[in-house]
Parts: structure tokens; C-alpha cells; sequence
């Protein structure tokens, strides 16, 4: 009969608890939610002798007082309230090379009620800076089995499930609070219960009288009367006028224990051997030198996330399309085989050609977070994002939107305050991503004077292409700022971090890391892109008349003509010997206008199809609102199909313009169709202009097109809420902004 | 304050009773313990601090709660 063993893992940031959870559990985790809140369910399985143990990881945390949902997630975990997590004991990993600071969640730990087990990790760090642990010594002094162990070297985790085993006890708290803390605990615990009549935990107790933010009161486990809260206050006057206010009065007894028994169970040797790891600090955080490396690092993951996926991306993109090739060959022409080909295959490969961005992004990230280089890199930019109401940590992710939203999105997390980590994600979008350049390149060949200004300096179409990215750095600095003042409004939290100790990153935990995230994208958003897209195959597809193909055809009647030319002089050829030659010469001929006339009435049969769809009515339907932008009905077509995907645009512009639909932004043809496509009812006047062309990059530029980027705000977030506020407020910027360039663009070159 | 790289203060408390003051009084921001100032970013924020062997990067709004002890 096995035993069932529910542990938990809690500690400090950065002390290489994932790695043990890891070591622990091997490949048997999985990750799930916690209901309303961004914190993920870590839970993994290990047999262990009789025992089956489950490990849950909690998040790293610096002290057991919530101050925001999901801080609060870790208390209720321990505490079994609302959660289905039912912990038999908890185990506190703790960095070796920093125990003091470590200590404090643990001595809170200790007061659970629970038995505890600390693994003592990262040991050969500790012994590196010359520490000595005595861990007789700490578990005396704690009260709780102390094992020593090497995470990231799975040293000391059989004993460490050895002592787990054994169910070590309760432990009794081995730091007191001031007598008239406890007193103060004890009658409000009796108003509790009078007024609710739950007799609620010492614990829980004590975290509210300390926490002066009143984060906790709001929650509903906690009594909403007025007679508590006034006997709240009460008491902390109390306390106050005995000296001992809150929320002082923990860290002070805490840190007063720590420090009284620190002595006893650690020794330093003489030698300092901080001095490497200081000249290194000083050299990554210097003013120059340390911006220097931190530009060249950001160039590098900027470079990676763009340049690197690309081949894997054109991979994918090559798999699919000899995927759709296969199933149109089995399956030939048809509706159906339509839906499976450019609704079913290019909607799933609109979602896994992200994979390669997402997980070179991801994998970059990760590193440098475990190498500890990421709090660097968040303290060498808080001052810049603090101008526009951000925080450091929020540089990565909007680094990395450049190459493409989603995982700057989903990097997002690492940024701790709730208002913050929302206020990236909604200008993340503004960042030009990778999709948007080939419309840019597209339309600056097609439209922008190929010249150079300033004596050769510059060139005007790369001015063009760098003016684009910059409206969307200056438009999200803009958002961002009227965001934290108005809707997101509220307290600067407060910029205290870590700069954890250098160490040589664990590409193992790294690239489990990565997968992970890459396959929650893909899981999560796959499905709503892939659902879109399928609507919008079906607005370009129906309603098909049947009759379309032999009208247009009737429109070729040289094409039926060749046919037969090609056929009559192939039987010749077979007959005649002396023909020959030239006969073959002219057959070949013939069967390149054939191919050419052929290529013509498909394209103008897909265009033909593509107006009449629902797609194209809608286009037409809205040319008066586009109008203002200077574009026509097509150029709206081409606009409203990329709404789920950027990329689709220039594909899209193709079958309109009645080309084959397989043109890319290189080629020459559809540029030459753009400069030379003139209004319906003007056919004299040129719809692409150099206003037009500026105000369709400048729509795309602050447009949010990107279904698969709502998608993930929506998985980050929570709430459709966000996703919705982006899209409306993106598209209304990208309409004034389009319009703005247009009437300007306009006026500048009449004027 | 005045701190010069390398310089050490003792604490003697912080001020407030929000968000800011308790983290930094969890992270060992409290009377008595030692703090050395290691520098500060390229543009002037935030600084770097030591402080029960470990380090810590903190605003100068942050800084200004805290209270040093004189001498």
C-alpha cells in the first residue's frame, strides 16, 4: 500500500528551486491553472520506496504577505483554502551563498503548522564565496531536518526523499514576536470568530493585523464587518503606542532572530572571494561599458528572434505548402478541398510558423534569466522605461515584439506588478513585428522613389522603413503614458529586485523551459487562430457561382485555339518526318502562350471569385470609410482578410489584382500591378501614391491585425476585456493615423 | 544622502507602512543591519546596494525611505 504525499515547494527567487523541483519529478509535471489568477500550477510525481509523492511548485517569494492575487495564491496553497492542494508537508529550498535573507520566508514557513523539510542548495556556491554551513547546527537552531544539496547536479535529492519519508514533525516556531503582538493576535482572532464563526488559523490571523496595505481585507474569506475592522485598527494603535507597530514589528523580530543565530551556524574564511564576481558587476552595470554589452546582447536576441527562425520558419512554410499541394492533387478542385487547404492547413501553419520565434525568444530568455543577467539588464533600462511609467523589466518583452508580439507578450510575465505587466502587453502590438515588414517593403519598392538624400547617406526607402518603426515606438511611449495616468492609473510599485549571484545557466531547466512555453502557445492560441482563419476563408470563398469559370473562360477564346493548333500539329509531327524540327519548335511555342493565357484566366478567375465573395462585397460596401485614407475597395479587401494575419495582406493583394495569389513582397509583377492599378471610376488616376502608401504602412503600423496576438493577451490576462480594448483602441489610432498621413501627404506634395 | 561607491550606513528604519516599505523591510531593510552602496546605473537610477550578502538594485524614491543611523 503506497503512501500519498503531497509536498510543496516554496523559496526565494533564484535558488535554483525549479531545478530541484526537476530533479524531483524528472518529465513527470504538468501545468495547470489556478482559477483567476496568471500563476501557473506546477505539479509534478515521484515514486519514492513506499511513498507517491506530488510536488507542487509554488512561485519564489521573499516573505509569506500577499499583496496581490497571485502572491496570495501560494498562501491559500499552504493553507488549503480553495485550491484542491492538499499539503502533507512543505519543503523550502534556500540558497546556501545567502542565508540570511533566505531564512525569513522559512521561519515564516516554520509557523504554518505543517512539517517542514529545507533543502540547503546551491552548496557549491556557498563554499565559492567561502561559506561554511554547520547544518547540525541549523537544524537545531530551526528546528526542522536541513539537507544539503546540488540541484542542478541532483546531488542530495535521494536523501532529501529519504528524509521526506520519514514525515518529520510539526515544528514549533523559532521565532517569537513581541508578547503584545501575540496578544493583539489572540483578541482579534476572538472578534473573527464571534462575528463569523470560523475559527480561522493564528496564521492567517497575524497576516492580517500586519498587512497595513489591506490587500487581504478585500478578500472574502476575511469578515467584512465593521465591528472587525474597528477592532483592526484598535489594535494596531494599540501596538503602535507599545512600540511595536506593524508592519515593522515582523522583519524587525524576524531579522533580530536571523541575525542572532547566523553566527552560529556560519563561518566566512578570510579571503573574499566576492571580489570576481563584484569586478564582474562592475563591468556589466558601468555606465558605458555595461550599456555596451547590454546593446550588443539586445542586438544579438533581437537578431536571433528575427534572422535564425527564418530558415525554420521557411521550412514550415515549405511543409505546409507541399502539404496543401498533396491534398489538392489527391482531392482536386472543390470546396472542400479548398477548406482543408487554405482554411484547415494554412490555419494550423499560421500557428506553428510562430514555434521558431517563440522558442528561439523563449530559449534567449530563459538563459539569461537563469545566468542571472536579466536583473542587469531590467536595472540598466528602468530609468528609460521609467519615463514613460514602466519598469525595467519591461524592456525584454517589448524588445522582442519587434521580432514578433507573442512571446513578447508572453515574456511579459516576469514582470511582477499587475499594472505594469498590462501596460507592456497592450503596447506590445504597437512594436513593429516581423509580419508587418513585408508590407512595408512591398509598398515602399512599389511606391517611394528609389533616391538618396543628405549626399548619399540615406536612402529614402530605408528612411521610409525606419520612419515606420519609429511611429510605433512613439505611439506605444504615448499610450503607454496615457494609460498609467488614466485608466491603468495608480502607485509606481515599488523597483525592489535582486541582482542575484552569476552562475552558469542550466540548459537543461532552459530548454524545458522553452518547450513548455511553446507548447502552451501552441495549445492555447492555436485554436482561436485557427478558428478565425477559417471564418475568413469562408468570406473570401462563398458565395461561388458555379457559372464564374465558363464565363470567364468565354473571355479566352485564343485559349481553345492553341489547344487545337498544338493538337492537329502534334498528329502531323507523327506522321510527317520531315516537319519535324520545326514542328516540335512551334508546338513548344505554342504551349508557352498556352501556359501563359492559362496562368491569365486562373488568376482571373480567382480574383473574379474573390470580388464576388463576402470578402469582397464587404470591401466594396466599405470603400466610403476607407475613401477619407485614400484607398479604394481593394486595398480595403486586403486589409479587412488580414485582420487575423498581417502576412495575408500581400498574398491577398495578389488575387485581387488578379495574380496567381502565390506573389511574396519581392516580386516584381505585383509591384509593377500596384503602380499601375487606377481607380475604378478614374482610370486615369493611380491608386498608390506616395500618401497612399505611406497611410496604408502607417494603418498597418498601429494596427492590430494579428488574431493570434489577441489570443495570447487574452491567455495572459485572463479576460476578453484587454484583447478587445487593444483592437479597438489600435484600430482607431491606425484609421486617425492613416487619415492624418494621407491629408498631410497630400497637402505636402500639392503644396 | 550622500553616499560615496564603497561606503557603508547602518539602518535605522524605514518610513511608511505601504507596498514599498514592506517589501524593503522584508528584504532586510530594517534597524540595525549594514548596508554598502556598490553604484548606480548610466543615467543615475537606480543604485545598487549590498546588503546581508547579497545584492539589491532599488530607486532613489525607494532610497529616500530609509532612514540611516548618524556616524
Amino acid at each position: 500500500m503506497m503512501n500519498e504525499v503531497t509536498v510543496v515547494l516554496l523559496g526565494n527567487p533564484n535558488t535554483g528551486k525549479s531545478a530541484l523541483f526537476n530533479a524531483l519529478s524528472g518529465l513527470n509535471q504538468k501545468v495547470g491553472h489556478y482559477p483567476g489568477v496568471t500563476v501557473e500550477k506546477k505539479q509534478g510525481r515521484r515514486r519514492f520506496r513506499e511513498t507517491s509523492f506530488t510536488l507542487i511548485d509554488l512561485p519564489g517569494t521573499y516573505s509569506l504577505s500577499p499583496h496581490s492575487p497571485d502572491e496570495k495564491i501560494t498562501v491559500d496553497v499552504l493553507l488549503h483554502q480553495d485550491t484542491e492542494v492538499r499539503p502533507d508537508a512543505v519543503l523550502c529550498v534556500v540558497d546556501a551563498s545567502n542565508l540570511a535573507r533566505n531564512l525569513y520566508v522559512v521561519t515564516q514557513v516554520i509557523e504554518l503548522g505543517l512539517p517542514v523539510v529545507m533543502a540547503l542548495n546551491m552548496t557549491d556556491l556557498a563554499r565559492k564565496k567561502g561559506l561554511t554551513i554547520d547544518v547540525s547546527a541549523l537544524e537545531k537552531q530551526l528546528g526542522i531536518p536541513v539537507v544539503e544539496t546540488q540541484a542542478n547536479r541532483k546531488v542530495g535529492v535521494e536523501s532529501l526523499l529519504e528524509t521526506l519519508c520519514r514525515q518529520p514533525a510539526i515544528p514549533s516556531p523559532c521565532v517569537s514576536l513581541p508578547k503584545a503582538f501575540n496578544q493583539q493576535t489572540a483578541l482579534l482572532k476572538a472578534a473573527w470568530e464571534s462575528e463569523t464563526g470560523d475559527v480561522p488559523s493564528d496564521f492567517l490571523v497575524s497576516r492580517v493585523l500586519l498587512d497595513t496595505t489591506d490587500f487581504l481585507q478585500g478578500s472574502s474569506q476575511f469578515p467584512s464587518g465593521e465591528a472587525f475592522r474597528l477592532k483592526l485598527s484598535d489594535s494596531r494603535e494599540q501596538l503602535k503606542s507599545q512600540g511595536h507597530p506593524v508592519p515593522a514589528v515582523e522583519p524587525i523580530s524576524r531579522y533580530e532572530w536571523i541575525q542572532k543565530i547566523l553566527p552560529k551556524v556560519l563561518t566566512t574564511s578570510a579571503k573574499n572571494p566576492s571580489q570576481r564576481r563584484t569586478r564582474m558587476d562592475r563591468f556589466l552595470m558601468h555606465r558605458v561599458w555595461g550599456s555596451l554589452v547590454f546593446l550588443a546582447l539586445m542586438v544579438l536576441v533581437f537578431q536571433a528572434v528575427f534572422q535564425f527562425a527564418a530558415p525554420a520558419m521557411d521550412l514550415i512554410d515549405q511543409f505546409f505548402s507541399i502539404c496543401g499541394d498533396t491534398v489538392t492533387a489527391k482531392m482536386g478542385e472543390g470546396a472542400l478541398t479548398s477548406l482543408i487547404v487554405d482554411g484547415v492547413i494554412a490555419g494550423v501553419g499560421s500557428v506553428v510558423i510562430f514555434l521558431p520565434q517563440i522558442l528561439i525568444l523563449f530559449f534567449f530568455v530563459g538563459w539569461l534569466e537563469d545566468c542571472g543577467y536579466m536583473a542587469r539588464a531590467a536595472y540598466l533600462m528602468d530609468r528609460i522605461m521609467g519615463q514613460v511609467g514602466l519598469n525595467g523589466k519591461s524592456f525584454i518583452p517589448l524588445l522582442s515584439s519587434f521580432a514578433c508580439a507573442i512571446p513578447g507578450i508572453m515574456a511579459a510575465r516576469v514582470i511582477e506588478n499587475r499594472r505594469d505587466r498590462l501596460v507592456t502587453m497592450l503596447v506590445a502590438p504597437l512594436m513593429s513585428c516581423s509580419a508587418r515588414l513585408p508590407v512595408y517593403v512591398l509598398l515602399t519598392a512599389a511606391c517611394i522613389p528609389n533616391k538618396s538624400i543628405l549626399w548619399g547617406w540615406l536612402n529614402l526607402q530605408g528612411v521610409t522603413l525606419v520612419a515606420m518603426y519609429v511611429v510605433g515606438i512613439v505611439v506605444a511611449v504615448g499610450v503607454a503614458f496615457v494609460l498609467k495616468k488614466t485608466v491603468l492609473h495608480g502607485e509606481t510599485p515599488p523597483f525592489v529586485m535582486e541582482l542575484p549571484s552569476y552562475k552558469w545557466p542550466n540548459l537543461l531547466l532552459v530548454f524545458r523551459g522553452m518547450a513548455r512555453q511553446g507548447w502552451e502557445f501552441v495549445r492555447q492560441a492555436g485554436t482561436l487562430i485557427f478558428a478565425v482563419t477559417i471564418l475568413i476563408w469562408a468570406a473570401g470563398y462563398f458565395p461561388r457561382d458555379p457559372e464564374l469559370p465558363r464565363k470567364i473562360r468565354a473571355q479566352y477564346p485564343r485559349l481553345s485555339e492553341i489547344r487545337q493548333q498544338i493538337e492537329k500539329l502534334g498528329q502531323n509531327v507523327g506522321s510527317t518526318a520531315g516537319n519535324g524540327a520545326e514542328g516540335l519548335a512551334t508546338i513548344k511555342d505554342l504551349k508557352g502562350e498556352e501556359q501563359k493565357l492559362k496562368s491569365e484566366m486562373d488568376a482571373a478567375i480567382s480574383g473574379s471569385y474573390l470580388r464576388s465573395s463576402v470578402l469582397g462585397r464587404m470591401g466594396q460596401i466599405i470603400e466610403p470609410v476607407v475613401r477619407p485614407l485614400g484607398w479604394d475597395w481593394k486595398i480595403g479587401i486586403a486589409v479587412i482578410a488580414s485582420f487575423p494575419a498581417r502576412e495575408v495582406v500581400v498574398g491577398t493583394m495578389g488575387v485581387i489584382y488578379n495574380l496567381s495569389g502565390d506573389e511574396d513582397e519581392e516580386s516584381r509583377t505585383l509591384r509593377e500591378h500596384l503602380q499601375g492599378a487606377t481607380w475604378d471610376d478614374e482610370p486615369e488616376r493611380p491608386v498608390f501614391t506616395v500618401p497612399v502608401a505611406l497611410s496604408i504602412m502607417v494603418f498597418f503600423a498601429l494596427c492590430a491585425q494579428c488574431v493570434s496576438t489577441l489570443a495570447v493577451m487574452k491567455r495572459e490576462t485572463l479576460t476578453w476585456r484587454w484583447p478587445v480594448f487593444t483592437f479597438v483602441y489600435m484600430t482607431t489610432l491606425a484609421y486617425i493615423g492613416a487619415w492624418l498621413t494621407y491629408r498631410s501627404g497630400i497637402w505636402f506634395m500639392d503644396g | 544622502m550622500n553616499l560615496r561607491e564603497g561606503q557603508t550606513a547602518i539602518i535605522d528604519r524605514v518610513t511608511g507602512e505601504d507596498a514599498t516599505a514592506i517589501r524593503l523591510m522584508e528584504m532586510g531593510f530594517v534597524s540595525g543591519v549594514e548596508v554598502r552602496y556598490v553604484g548606480c546605473a548610466p543615467l543615475g537610477d537606480p543604485l545598487e546596494f549590498e546588503i546581508l550578502g547579497f545584492r539589491i538594485s532599488l530607486r532613489r524614491r525607494e532610497l529616500q525611505r530609509i532612514l540611516f543611523r548618524k556616524g
